[in-house]
């Protein structure tokens, strides 16, 4: 068994900016975005790959990133909630989320709103069933999820035109 | 690597269950192995009679391919397994070496042959899915070896299957879940496959059940037949998911549900299914 354990060069893209560090193994990608890269809108609710909180894209696809270690995001192009305005203007499902009061604390809104990415990037046009599946590993505790589904509809037809 | 690493070191695949484990420190490993850096672990080959998953397949690859569209239970499956963050991470190989009681895969390949591809230093072996799942948390694996393929025979003609899994919400493992496999001629069932998940210590394949429908005209009482004797093979734990009494009632109450999607399914229905959600 070797003696210590070495941390790890990695280079990954953040919302479109390349970061080089080096960490820990065992440093968990949310960690890395809260504590090194200063990027706190992607929160820790459970930690244990229940609530979606911390949810991010890695590669465009929605993950949890308290389940992947940050050295396993190397080379890898992330997406968090800071990334989704672009030059001041709040990204549609953002803004949809704020008009159809789709949250009540906000603590798992990060998290939602990317999923709700997820979604819309790959289908422009989703059902119900397909939203209710879409935010399905996402938990909110405050809001029944109504003003939610509102949201991502809302921001759906709003990003036809776009 | 691993034979150098010796017995503490683990194998790391998508991650969605032993990352949890270990800030549960349930798993403490000295050393883990990333696979995720392998080039070529993760695909799906479709030849005439089978399909092969590389280990590292994500559950959404799976539920996205032809494949999976060819075979309605292998799509019921991966559809539903977590949600869309896990099945983004979360691969078919890793879910198998786990062995959980409460995993789905296991479950529904019990239901179609299906064999597991072993890979170490003294070479690759075959392992038929059986044999490979030994106990709970436990598989046929050497600590040096890996899984690098999941072999699945394409059932026949004329058959169709489904996998029902009662969960109370999307994240968490199923309270028990179901899946049937049956093979149909007209309305009599030729041949069928039963397997039981969540109660047990690994999936159960109820034979009295498959035996009560086999050549059988699938009439009320041979379908209540064979739900019975799915509830009497299984073997479940009351715990906070449901007591004993009631998963033995809920898994009876899915082979009976399986049963019926099957045979419409054998017919070339269409019918989509979905986890239940409590």
């Amino acid at each position: 068994m070797s003696d210590s354990i070495e941390n790890i060069s990695i280079q990954l893209k953040v919302n479109g900016k390349s970061h080089s560090r080096t960490v820990e193994p065992r440093k968990l990608l949310v960690e890395l975005l809260r504590e090194d890269l200063d990027l706190t809108g992607t929160h820790v609710g459970c930690d244990t790959t229940y609530c979606g909180a911390c949810t991010v894209l890695m590669n465009g696809a929605a993950v949890k990133s308290c389940t992947i270690f940050a050295v396993q995001a190397d080379g890898a192009e992330i997406l968090t909630v800071e990334g989704l305005e672009k030059d001041g203007e709040l990204h549609p499902i953002q803004k949809a989320f704020g008009d159809c009061y789709g949250l009540q604390c906000g603590y798992c809104t990060p998290g939602l709103m990317l999923s709700a990415l997820q979604l819309l990037s790959r289908n422009t046009q989703p059902t119900d069933k397909e939203m209710r599946k879409a935010i399905a590993g996402n938990t909110c505790r405050c809001t029944g999820y109504q003003n939610i589904l509102k949201a991502i509809q809302t921001a759906a037809q709003n990003m036809k035109g776009a | 690597m691993l034979s150098q690493l010796g017995d503490d070191a683990k194998l790391l695949a998508g991650g969605q269950s032993l990352i949890p484990l270990m800030k549960l420190r349930f798993a403490n490993p000295a050393h883990l192995v990333d696979l995720n850096f392998i080039s070529g672990t993760s695909y799906i080959k479709d030849d005439n009679d089978t399909v092969r998953f590389g280990a590292l397949t994500r559950h959404a690859e799976i539920e996205a391919s032809v494949a999976a569209r060819k075979i309605p239970i292998l799509h019921d499956c991966a559809t539903g397994i977590a949600d869309v963050q896990v099945r983004n991470r979360g691969t078919i190989g890793g879910s198998l070496a786990e062995a959980d009681p409460s995993g789905d895969w296991a479950t529904v390949l019990f239901t179609l042959t299906a064999e597991v591809r072993c890979l170490g230093t003294a070479g690759e072996r075959t392992v038929s899915l059986t044999d490979f799942i030994k106990d709970a948390y436990t598989t046929a694996l050497a600590h040096d070896e890996l899984v690098s393929e999941v072999v699945v025979k394409i059932p026949p003609k004329g058959s169709g299957g489904t996998y029902l899994a009662f969960k109370r919400s999307a994240p968490v493992y199923p309270t028990a879940s179901a899946a049937v496999q049956l093979t149909m001629d007209g309305d009599v069932c030729q041949d069928a496959a039963i397997a039981l998940g969540c109660v047990g210590l690994t999936a159960i394949r109820a034979r009295d059940a498959e035996a009560a429908l086999k050549g059988q005209k699938l009439t009320e009482k041979t379908i209540a037949r064979a739900v019975e004797a799915s509830r009497a093979v299984a073997d479940p734990q009351s715990d906070m998911r449901g007591s004993a009494d009631y998963k033995r009632t809920l898994v009876g109450a899915l082979v009976k549900r399986g049963i019926e999607i099957a045979v419409r399914r054998a017919r070339g229905e269409q019918v989509e299914v979905g986890h239940i959600y409590a």
